[in-house]
């Protein structure tokens, strides 16, 4: 197939934040995560734990904890906010002080009528959910010391509270308070307040707590006695969630563990007299596991060390299969990197700031395997500081590196770039249309005379770009009435064509041209992860969250043979099980057979006129091919091409010269700059 | 297993000036169970109610006196006997506010202690060693009180207690003497008194504590020593009777603590029951030195069973009492409920045979595992498990039933129906205490009339006794052979199931013919339905195919960072996958239970191994498999392996070898930082930000 000259970058310095809250709303399949820097991410569980959207963080905002009421967010921090998001244009719909101090946490009661939030002077406030909003209804009684963690009686009337060295229960109807008083922890903590990191209320009312003294202690609510302390860790217990069914509940630490107890009988003959039992333990973290959720079927964790994790229970699975690996989420499931393709320029988006580096180049040419001597190296041309307190949600470099742009969450900005030899100049674009506020996703077109934002109800902006002004063109909106926003949007490379993806999984094709909608492409049930039109065929090749590949021709409004003959064999076992979705699909314009996809784990070239591999085919078969001589080879090769020499990938794509850039962040890079661990495991012990 | 509760404290302590000295002398029980007696080392008496944690009344001698022995309850008169300044012996009850307005009498002689149990009258024991009854004491207080320990050869009480048997009284003492330990028993009405010289440790410490206890008919002696060995000697109830002079005590080594270095200062043990000893001020096996636990230990397994941090200083004092253990500890008395289960092998035995069904038998007539070590009675599961069959068998019996001779007689002539409906009758009222000799002899009797008289053959009886399950194949060796060649399958099946001791031989019989028998003979016979419809799952879930939970091929890993990695291709995968190849059940159901019986027996690899060497090479799986299922295994069968004298070699050999390597691993984590170093040196190419490669692909 070929040689290939490759620009391996390990200079972006990506590092996400540590997820500090997590929900998991049963009714929807989705988890919604907290990070530390503010910003709310959005799976879906349904669609193979697809990271289906991003609300951008800010830097006042803080999230302790977040809670659905039904398909509402709410999250509270301790800038003694609470906020409810607007899932549909990815930002706060509204914040409300609550006079209080920090809130520690916040926790729907199980009808969903009233928000419960945990203050830093003592009070338990109670909110009414109304249709738009919420109110205010009233205070418990206002305890000294700070209320850390909250949970209601699934009856609703009840909560208990987790404070320091207590947890107090709150009868709604009696106003009555129950205290139960924790120990502390044995030797030189014992002058330390032990802080109830979390408590859950089980409908026998039983009382579940874990504390910073390192225990989980099980209560009985009714008599307020303490009926069994579980020791569990040296540290402290940080989070706790319990199954629906109330027969699970699983703890995290921060030695990175995650406990489970299960409500069983200790001994088979005594079925009736069952307790809570110290069960599995899990270490798939290294840090403080600081969110926790117990689903049907897994139990998902996130914590300091920055990564989702979802750990299926075995016991709930007949058969081995793919959704019952383990599975971790480490990279985002959409681009940080953009690619000037003419220029040779990468661009980095962080929430902070945007990096422009310039690629280096080398001379001559080399052997498979080695590493070409540098003639220039790479460069950081700019170091772009966004202004104001939102972070940026998303941005664009045109092709030809001579534009830029940047939004989020209260306005977008767009510069001008000139570079000759080694300087580089760069001028705000002062007058932008007012109806752009924001967008979701930029574009530019691949002339850089069009930049294409996408905005609110699936719609997308046309603006005409020219060295003097910018002008607002045309609004494109689907037919669809879509409310959702657009997570991805390409356009083609002769300027005819734009194709939007939302979250309802419809995408959408514009004739960028006649400014009109050209055609719908038929839903597929998984949400799209990339998509790309081809350069010469105009055909545009979408992956799914599901790993399926489509193929559909946007001049015959149908899908291609190819990936007819694709969806008939069916794809190989080998590629569907892979865990990461592609986020990336780029096309060789010198080779108009080969679609180059790439997700975290690979890189793959997929040539069209190649067959498709079967079952029965070996399917990453690079290693046999190499080993075999030039006239045995043209029986074993097929259409996917894979190359895992490149780990950790955030970013692949082609230039125009023929060369590759693939961006990796080692993981071990992001571990390295995480704080240290409290407890790291040596060699037998 | 045992359990150490939440404890609570009863009450503070006042620190003694001595380190030596325990601000407690005693703590007995009175009338009530919840109360407890507490005598402190100087003036003062207080009764506790346990549960509420708060004292109930508080009696003090006068500046300058001093109590010398712990007060006790005298459970005849409802009063409370303490001795201040060793010849002062004071008598109260509850209601009296002062103790100086109490009864008080002089004795002659130094009091030691004053022991008082439930049933029995209290006694004193004297320094001197002579004992006396309270009541006969107090009635002539002045009264000469002789010498049993000669004062010139300096042979003092080191301990003692009292101990009421149904009918008998004894005092128990024991006595140092030139660094000789002697036990003194002292028999109460008639009186004799009987001297043993205990075993001399090694170190020639004295021992630390001694606790005495009663069961079935024994006295047993437990004492701990500093190097942590806690011996028990028993001395029978019924003593040697007219044996003069001093008797050696045999002991045996129940426990061997582990002390780490150096010995244990103040400690102490008391048995809790047969099994469990409960030991106060050691250091925890894991933790680090210098910490005092309280911990209960299962004597029979050797192992640590539950443990409890006790913090402050330890004075070597424990007491049992009504499941709850009070133990003085810094500035605080603790008093910890404890729960010990008895372990029994039938449920280790029951593990061994049916893994997923044994639940619902584990009432197998194995007697406990006590029963065995100690020759306890027989405690009757049997007798539980037949009372509800007997009670609805009851109804139906109207004539008289004839005794076991009888029967016997009745099986060597009458007709096959009549026997089987007596030998019903007597199974169904038969008490559990001499069933068991019956039934073998029964079953022994019919095997052999069957034997002889080939057209006689009783298979209602004889499954009934197997029913039982007190018959076992050592029993009537013939019974299984006679079965299977009367072709009568559901009493194969009855035996496979209930026997534990089917030798290899009658296995592979059984297994043959059930091979041989055509389907279409079996197909009617009525079999044990459980085991049927578990078979039925069993082959339909095998029909159903598709891979099983928990076989993982190593491909799944998608993380691997490996660039090389490559699959193996998937024809390999199929061969690996066993589900597969049982799609079909090549037997006919009841001869798949019948088969499934001869599985689940307890076997020998004597039948296997000749098959296992059929395999070849590529079928043999690889160590690491090999490893992990002996690992599997030892860790299900842990508790049983532990038991059996034939595994315990291998047991060793592991422990040895997992120990080495764990101290080869903890030499190479000194190194770690070192390692690491070499790890960082090897790929430092590849740790560059930027380069410029070159890749080919095919």
């Amino acid at each position: 197939m070929g040689e290939f000259k490759v620009h391996r970058v390990r200079f972006f310095d990506y590092m996400p934040t540590a997820i500090r809250a997590m929900a998991f709303n049963a009714h929807t399949e989705r988890l919604a995560l907290g990070r530390m820097d503010g910003s709310v991410e959005i799976f879906n569980f349904a669609d193979h734990y697809f990271q289906e959207k991003v609300i951008p963080g800010k830097d006042s905002r803080s999230i302790e904890a977040l809670c659905w009421v039904g398909g509402r967010l709410f999250s509270a921090g301790l800038n003694g906010e609470i906020t409810e998001y607007d899932l549909e244009n990815l930002r706060p719909k509204y914040s409300l002080e609550a006079y209080g101090g920090p809130i520690w946490t916040i926790t729907s009661n199980s009808q969903g009528a009233h928000l419960a939030i945990g203050c830093e002077d003592g009070t338990v406030k109670l909110f009414e959910v109304l249709e738009e909003s919420i109110q205010f209804e009233r205070n418990l009684d206002r305890q000294k010391g700070r209320i850390i963690s909250l949970s209601w009686h699934p009856s609703g009337t009840q909560i208990a509270a987790g404070m320091m060295d207590m947890i107090r229960v709150f009868d709604a109807v009696s106003m009555l308070t129950t205290v139960l008083l924790v120990d502390r922890g044995f030797g030189g903590s014992k002058s330390r307040e032990t802080v109830v990191w979390s408590v859950v209320f089980l409908s026998d009312c039983t009382i579940i707590s874990g504390d910073s003294a390192g225990k989980v202690q099980v209560w009985d609510g009714h008599t307020g006695t303490l009926v069994k302390t579980h020791l569990v860790t040296k540290w402290d217990v940080l989070a706790l969630s319990v199954s629906k069914d109330e027969s699970s509940v699983v703890v995290g630490t921060s030695e990175g563990t995650v406990i489970q107890f299960q409500f069983i009988a200790p001994t088979l003959q005594q079925q009736q007299d069952k307790e809570w039992v110290r069960t599995r333990t899990f270490k798939n973290h290294t840090h403080d596991v600081r969110a926790l959720a117990e689903i049907e079927t897994a139990i998902v964790s996130g914590g300091m060390d920055t990564q989702l994790v979802v750990r299926p229970l075995l016991e709930k699975f007949d058969e081995r299969s793919h959704a019952s690996a383990l599975r971790k989420i480490q990279f985002p499931h959409r681009n940080l990197v953009f690619c000037a393709k003419k220029a040779g320029l990468l661009l980095f988006q962080f929430p902070g700031q945007l990096e422009l580096w310039r690629l280096g180049e080398s001379d001559g040419h080399g052997k498979p395997g080695d590493s070409l001597p540098l003639k220039r190296k790479p460069e950081k041309l700019l170091h772009l500081k966004r202004k104001g307190e939102d972070h940026i949600c998303c941005s664009a470099l045109s092709s030809c590196g001579g534009w830029l742009a940047y939004s989020t969450m209260s306005s977008v900005r767009l510069y001008r770039l000139q570079t000759d030899n080694n300087d580089i100049s760069i001028t705000k674009v002062p007058k932008l249309p007012k109806i752009l506020r924001s967008a979701h996703q930029l574009c530019f077109s691949s002339d850089s005379s069009k930049l294409f934002a996408a905005s609110s109800q699936s719609s997308v902006l046309v603006i005409a770009l020219s060295q003097s002004e910018c002008k607002y063109v045309h609004t494109l909106k689907p037919k669809s009435g879509s409310r959702q926003p657009i997570h991805l949007m390409t356009n083609s490379v002769d300027g005819k064509w734009l194709a939007t993806a939302n979250s309802d999984c419809e995408i959408h094709v514009y004739n960028v041209q006649k400014l009109k909608l050209h055609c719908i492409v038929p839903v597929y049930g998984s949400c799209p992860s990339a998509m790309g039109i081809h350069p010469t065929t105009n055909n545009l090749t979408m992956v799914h969250a599901d790993q399926q590949i489509f193929e559909y021709s946007i001049v015959e409004k149908q899908y291609t043979d190819w990936s007819r003959k694709l969806q008939k064999q069916g794809l190989h076992n080998l590629w569907l099980d892979r865990d990461t979705p592609v986020t990336h699909v780029t096309f060789n314009p010198k080779n108009p057979e080969q679609i180059l996809l790439h997700d975290m784990h690979m890189f793959c070239i997929i040539d069209q006129s190649l067959p498709l591999p079967d079952q029965k085919t070996q399917f990453y078969n690079q290693m046999t091919l190499r080993s075999l001589s030039e006239q045995e080879r043209p029986s074993h090769l097929h259409a996917f091409k894979i190359c895992k020499t490149f780990q950790d990938l955030l970013s692949v794509s082609l230039l125009d010269d023929q060369s590759l850039v693939m961006v990796e962040r080692p993981l071990l890079a992001i571990t390295s700059q995480l704080p240290a661990p409290v407890r790291q495991k040596k060699f037998a012990t | 297993m045992a359990t150490l509760f939440e404890g609570f404290t009863l009450c503070g302590l006042v620190q003694t000036q001595s380190a030596s000295d325990s601000a407690i002398q005693g703590i007995e029980l009175d009338g009530d169970s919840d109360h407890a007696v507490v005598t402190d080392s100087t003036r003062a008496v207080t009764l506790y109610k346990v549960s509420d944690q708060k004292p109930l009344g508080s009696w003090t001698v006068k500046q300058g006196q001093l109590l010398t022995c712990p007060a006790v309850f005298n459970f005849q008169t409802n009063e409370y006997v303490v001795v201040s300044d060793n010849k002062v012996i004071r008598v109260w009850k509850e209601e009296d506010l002062h103790l100086d307005k109490a009864f008080k009498a002089t004795v002659s002689a130094d009091v030691w202690r004053v022991h008082s149990a439930p049933g029995g009258e209290p006694v004193v024991l004297f320094q001197r060693g002579a004992v006396r009854l309270l009541d006969s004491l107090l009635s002539a207080p002045q009264q000469p009180i002789e010498d049993i320990l000669s004062e010139e050869e300096k042979e003092v009480i080191r301990w003692s207690t009292n101990i009421v048997a149904e009918k008998q009284h004894f005092v128990l003492f024991t006595t140092e003497q030139k660094g000789e330990h002697f036990l003194y028993v002292q028999r109460l009405n008639p009186n004799t008194l009987q001297k043993y010289r205990l075993e001399r440790e090694d170190s020639r410490a004295p021992p630390l504590s001694f606790s005495a206890s009663l069961r079935d008919k024994h006295i047993n002696l437990l004492y701990l020593y500093p190097n942590g060995c806690v011996y028990q000697s028993v001395v029978a109830v019924q003593g040697p009777v007219g044996l003069e002079g001093v008797q050696a005590l045999p002991r045996s080594l129940r426990l061997r603590l582990p002390v780490g270095e150096g010995e244990l200062g103040a400690a102490s043990a008391v048995a809790l029951d047969e099994a469990h000893v409960a030991v106060v001020g050691m250091p925890h096996p894991s933790a680090r030195t210098g910490k005092d636990f309280l911990c209960i230990w299962n004597t029979n397994f050797q192992t640590l069973q539950a443990d409890k941090e006790m913090v402050g200083r330890i004075c070597g004092q424990v007491w049992c009492y009504l499941g709850k253990l009070f133990v003085p500890h810094g500035k605080a008395l603790s008093v910890i409920p404890y729960e010990c289960q008895k372990s029994s092998l039938a449920s280790a035995l029951g593990k061994l045979r049916h893994p997923g069904i044994a639940v619902s038998k584990s009432s197998v007539a194995i007697p406990s595992w006590n029963t065995l070590l100690h020759g306890d009675q027989p405690q009757g599961p049997t007798k539980i498990v037949d009372s509800r069959k007997s009670k609805l068998r009851r109804k139906s019996q109207s004539a008289p039933a004839l005794t076991v001779d009888q029967v016997l007689e009745l099986i060597k002539t009458g007709p096959v129906e009549e026997v089987r409906r007596e030998v019903e009758a007597l199974v169904s009222r038969g008490d559990a205490q001499d069933l068991q000799l019956s039934v073998g002899r029964l079953a022994c009797q019919l095997v052999a009339r069957s034997q002889v008289e080939t057209a006689f053959y009783a298979p209602g009886a004889l499954a009934r006794l197997v029913k039982t399950q007190c018959l076992c194949h050592s029993m009537c060796p013939d019974l299984l052979l006679l079965a299977l060649e009367h072709k009568d399958y559901f009493l194969c099946q009855l035996c496979l199931q209930l026997f534990p001791d089917i030798p290899e031989v009658v296995t592979c019989a059984c297994l043959k013919t059930f091979i041989g028998v055509p389907d279409d003979d079996v197909e009617m016979v009525s079999l044990e339905p459980d085991s049927v419809s578990f078979m039925e799952g069993l082959v339909a879930a095998g029909a159903r195919g598709g891979q099983q939970n928990g076989f993982s091929p190593a491909l799944f890993e998608e993380d691997s960072c490996d660039p090389h990695h490559q699959p193996k291709p998937p024809q390999h995968q199929d061969k690996k996958n066993p589900t597969l190849q049982l799609e079909v059940c090549p037997v006919g159901l009841r001869k798949a239970v019948l088969l499934n019986e001869v599985l689940q027996t307890p076997y020998s690899d004597n039948l296997l191994v000749p098959h296992l060497k059929d395999l070849n090479a590529p079928q043999v799986i690889s160590i690491q498999e090999i490893i992990d299922w002996v690992c599997l295994l030892l860790d299900a069968h842990f508790t049983v392996l532990v038991m059996a004298p034939d595994a315990k070699g291998l047991l060793s050999n592991l422990q040895s070898f997992v120990k080495s390597q764990v101290k080869l691993f903890s030499e190479l984590g000194k190194i770690e930082g070192s390692l690491q170093e070499l790890h960082k040196m090897k790929p430092s190419k590849d740790i560059s930000q930027y380069s410029i490669e070159v890749i080919e692909l095919f």
